[in-house]
């Protein structure tokens, strides 16, 4: 089982990704943005940070990097894939997902202990969770607000397909409170809060970012 | 050399906190009479020579695709700039 990390240049979390798939007991396979090459890998996640500085637009340039060219189609072919923050942003500005993230409506970059609620657990990352279930990681952007046009918000939750929604206030405007969202098919989900810095004891808030990984290696090992 | 000048805006509908920011700050220096301010971004093409049609269906063409997000922005507006300036 072999689970790819994206570094782009200015991704920050790539290691942390890393390591959470070892923790799970899975091989994390360093995937480069300028190689258009997923190496076999059995799922990719796109981790969070600055990629080109977010110059232009969060994610808009890592979007054309040569690693996305394989990582795309591969990604429309079922290939499971988790954006976390960062790789969030990717993901919407590959119209892999939809919707887009936006600087939070207070204008203050934020780190914090975040819950979330846990919608959707038939995607390839959720699966180990309890639908309802509160879960605790941490959120930590400047640009983490979601955004879609009403019609798409309608269609996201008449699919059920918001993922996660925060929990409590909302911490950055994001439209009707989403955390995370997937695709039709639940192999691709997207989220500005970080389960890879929620996977060892003493580390982080809780433990709450194991079932991520775990999900997915059981939505391997099933296809 | 010729310039393409690209003009890209957030969406109307799509909340805007640099522009607030701005928009916060312009009373404090005495300027009360702007009811809101919007910012967006300006692109600035260099091309060899004078600027082509063909140069400007690029340009047009490079806005959709990365200079914007059409999820949130609009390509206001992809124009040669006048030599002369």
């Amino acid at each position: 089982m072999k689970v790819g990390v994206v570094t782009f240049p200015g991704s920050l979390d790539d290691r942390d990704a890393a390591r959470a798939v070892r923790a799970v007991g899975a091989e994390a396979v360093t995937l480069w943005h300028g190689d258009a090459d997923l190496k076999g890998v059995d799922a990719v996640i796109l981790p969070g940070g600055f990629s080109y500085g977010d110059y232009l637009r969060c994610g808009a340039i890592a979007r054309f990097a040569p690693v996305m060219d394989a990582l795309i189609p591969a990604a429309q072919g079922g290939l499971p894939v988790i954006g976390i923050c960062n790789g969030f942003q990717v993901l919407c500005e590959s119209h892999l997902l939809p919707g887009a993230l936006i600087r939070n409506d207070h204008r203050k970059f934020n780190c914090v202990d975040q819950r979330l609620v846990v919608e959707n657990t038939q995607t390839a990352w959720t699966s180990d969770f309890e639908v309802g279930q509160e879960i605790t990681i941490v959120l930590k952007n400047g640009e983490g607000g979601f955004v879609a046009d009403e019609p798409t918000l309608d269609r996201l939750e008449g699919e059920g397909r918001v993922v996660f929604r925060y929990a409590g206030d909302n911490p950055n405007g994001s439209y009707r409170k989403i955390a995370g969202i997937t695709n039709e098919r639940g192999n691709i989900v997207g989220l500005m809060p970080h389960p890879e810095h929620a996977v060892e004891e003493g580390y982080g808030p809780s433990t709450d970012g194991l079932p991520f990984f775990t999900s997915v290696l059981k939505a391997v090992v099933n296809a | 050399m010729g310039h393409v000048v690209i003009d890209v805006m957030l969406k109307p509908e799509i909340l805007d906190p640099q522009g607030q920011a701005v928009g916060g700050a312009l009373p404090r220096l005495g300027f009360e009479q702007f009811t809101e301010v919007r910012q967006g971004k300006r692109f600035v093409l260099t091309v060899d020579g004078e600027v082509t049609d063909e140069h400007l269906a690029a340009a047009a063409e490079a806005a959709e695709k990365l200079l914007s997000n059409p999820v949130i922005e609009d390509v206001v507006s992809v124009r040669a700039e006048d030599p002369d300036q």
